[in-house]
């Protein structure tokens, strides 16, 4: 059984006299230890999936229209919300993209590594103290004990980003959903990071859910490929399946746009126009008026995601070979 | 193989549109007790015609280089021309006309145009400025601008902020070209754009490039991006070019190790090909204090005791008429020598 379910779940806002929605029948698994990234570019939803996952979305004004999230066999959507907290930091742990946004500046990181371990397990001082230097040698971060005296500022992004790891992995969870967590760093320090989720997933067995931009993030350290676009889920597979045999035009126009370091250095098969805004969403595939395939009934009729006996599934009513 | 001779990289000859000759910027830190060395000697050509890729982490300085190239900010040593002239020498008036040769495009496109002023006025402001043609004459050319970008005729009747990521730097682009100016400054012009808008904005401005003659110098933290359009390639670390050859030798046979561990860090869209990447470890020097001897020593897989102490020559190691340049002990076989085995 899957560890995460996530079912056709849909998510509007409410806006200038009219509710907008922003995810649109949004379905997907992940399974214990398993790494799935959930990729596509900005405003396609994957934060906002994480986001309604872990309840985060302030409410109103968003509110979820249709659908269900199951962790673990338990009904995330009508938990309390005191159960949900215990959920959050307990069982589920979050990576953001910018620490400085979610550390607080003016406590020490000791403090809150500690945080987590105070509000959700019976540890005592000693217990946590110990616990805390476990967690940061876990992460990489050497002269722990004189690290957890620091503040925030006084690290640079890429111990930020472990500390960040540190606090989420604190109460061994089951699942990490890791928002754009190397995207603020530089390459050498992408790499040092993306290594250590690995590593935790190997050695902990924690499930990973990699929300990114970059596909070359999702093709060297995940197992499945969630492809979203304009609030959708148009693509999603194995991932040497979705690289091998790519079958929706999206996902092949974003393939092509990347400069790679394996290619000619001629002009990019770009994807021409704009990503359409959540208010003008034609009612069938999203994708419709950038698609080079496009046929008449992909406007008006939204095609069917359907799996394939390869575990491949795409949403297309004309797709690649 | 030869330490690099200084009038090599000088403007000797007349194809040089930039070079710089141990180009240096020292800021004091904010409590004015010490010194970032910003940019430390950099010695850079670039001949007319071609783009120049500057590539390197946060902090290694290639900002500050940008700027210094264009004299937005004063060199605190070292020597800068441009097009044949010592761009140092110049008057505060004459360098403000020398500008229209030179022109820079941003990382964030919404952060540098005048949120208040129409699309129009934001592309003929340099034309007004340097009082070319007619009022009717500077129209017309905004026209012709926002064409070669690809904006519609009416985008200039309106405002930044109605615009995307991707439709902000074209305007951004018209701007810069709008004197046709020789050089164009790119600084991370498409860091911020989602990867198929990038791909659009990097098509622009390959084809203006063609059109116009321009020649680039692309400041970027992204390998891959440096690679699709640079003819040149400059590795900046801690201040320093580490490295510098063509695209197609550094990429097939880098000889700094930073350099190939920039590249293989580098996460490929190829799931066949996962690769034992070189990971380094630890952070990046702060500038206010960079290591002895050589800079990278702290992160460096291959460093060895000579590394700690001697600061690397500026090293030629490419074939005659195809520099390749690198400041690293490996490539100097006296010091090379002083590696203990294995």
């Amino acid at each position: 059984m899957a560890l995460l379910e996530v079912e056709d779940l849909t998510v509007s806002f409410a806006g200038s006299g009219r509710r907008v929605t922003v995810l649109d029948g949004v379905s997907f698994t992940l399974d214990a230890g398993e790494i799935v990234g959930l990729v596509g570019e900005s405003g396609c939803g994957k934060s906002i999936t994480a986001m309604s996952v872990m309840r985060l979305l302030p409410s109103p004004p968003s509110r979820v229209d249709r659908g269900g999230v199951r962790f673990a066999g338990t009904d995330l959507l009508s938990l309390p919300e005191r159960r949900m907290r215990a959920m959050r930091g307990n069982r589920i742990g979050m990576i953001f993209q910018e620490p400085m946004t979610s550390l607080n500046p003016t406590f020490t990181v000791g403090w809150q590594i500690d945080e987590a371990l105070r509000l959700h397990t019976g540890l005592n001082a000693e217990q946590r103290r110990a616990r805390c230097l476990e967690l940061m040698g876990l992460v990489g971060v050497g002269a722990a004990e004189r690290r957890l005296g620091q503040y925030p500022h006084e690290l640079s992004g890429g111990l930020r980003q472990r500390v960040m790891i540190a606090m989420a992995l604190a109460c061994g969870p089951e699942m990490i959903i890791a928002d754009e967590p190397t995207t603020a760093l530089d390459v050498t320090i992408q790499a040092q990071i993306l290594d250590l989720l690995v590593t935790l997933r190997r050695d902990l067995g924690t499930a990973i859910l990699m929300i990114t931009h970059d596909l070359g993030v999702v093709a060297e350290y995940c197992d499945r490929v969630v492809v979203m676009y304009a609030g959708k889920v148009v693509e999603k597979a194995p991932v040497e399946s979705l690289f091998a045999r790519p079958r929706h035009p999206y996902t092949t126009g974003l393939l092509a746009s990347m400069p790679r370091l394996d290619s000619g250095r001629g002009p990019l098969a770009s994807i021409p126009g704009m990503v359409p805004s959540p208010g003008s969403r034609p009612p069938g595939c999203p994708f419709a008026d950038r698609c080079p395939n496009v046929l008449p009934r992909c406007a008006p009729e939204m095609p069917p995601l359907e799996t394939g006996p390869d575990g491949h599934a795409f949403a297309c009513w004309n797709p690649m070979p | 193989m030869t330490a690099a001779a200084p009038e090599a990289a000088l403007t000797s000859d007349s194809d040089a549109l930039l070079s710089t000759e141990a180009l240096t910027k020292h800021f004091p830190t904010k409590d004015g007790a010490g010194v970032i060395h910003a940019v430390n000697g950099v010695s850079l050509t670039l001949r007319r015609g071609e783009t120049v890729g500057v590539v390197g982490e946060s902090g290694c300085g290639k900002s500050t280089f940008a700027r210094l190239c264009l004299r937005l900010i004063e060199p605190t040593s070292g020597t800068l021309a441009f097009d044949g002239g010592d761009l140092r020498a110049l008057s505060p008036a004459a360098l403000r006309a020398r500008r229209r040769d030179m022109q820079i495009v941003f990382q964030d496109p919404f952060a540098s145009l005048d949120p208040r002023m129409r699309v129009g006025a934001i592309i003929r402001e340099p034309l007004d400025i340097h009082g070319v043609g007619t009022r009717a004459d500077r129209e017309r050319e905004v026209q012709a601008l926002l064409a070669r970008v690809g904006l519609p005729p009416d985008a200039a009747q309106r405002f930044p902020h109605e615009f995307s990521g991707g439709q902000r730097q074209r305007i951004g682009i018209a701007r810069a070209i709008a004197l046709r100016p020789k050089l164009l400054v790119l600084d991370e012009p498409v860091s911020a754009l989602d990867v198929s808008i990038q791909a659009q904005i990097l098509n622009l401005l390959a084809a203006l490039k063609r059109e116009l003659g321009l020649s680039y110098l692309f400041i970027s933290h992204d390998l891959a991006v440096i690679r699709h359009i640079s003819d040149h390639v400059a590795v900046m670390y801690l201040g320093q070019v580490v490295e510098f050859t063509d695209v197609e030798t550094l990429y097939a046979r880098p000889a700094h190790p930073y350099t190939e561990a920039l590249i293989s860090a580098i996460p490929q869209p190829d799931p066949s090909r996962r690769r034992q990447r070189i990971v380094l470890k630890g952070d990046l020097p702060s500038p206010e204090s960079p290591p002895p001897g050589c800079p990278f020593h702290t992160r460096c897989p291959k460093a060895w005791d000579s590394c700690r102490t001697v600061v690397p020559a500026d090293l030629d190691i490419g074939e005659p008429g195809r520099p390749h340049r690198v400041r690293c002990h490996l490539h100097d076989p006296a010091l090379a020598a002083t590696r203990p085995a294995g």
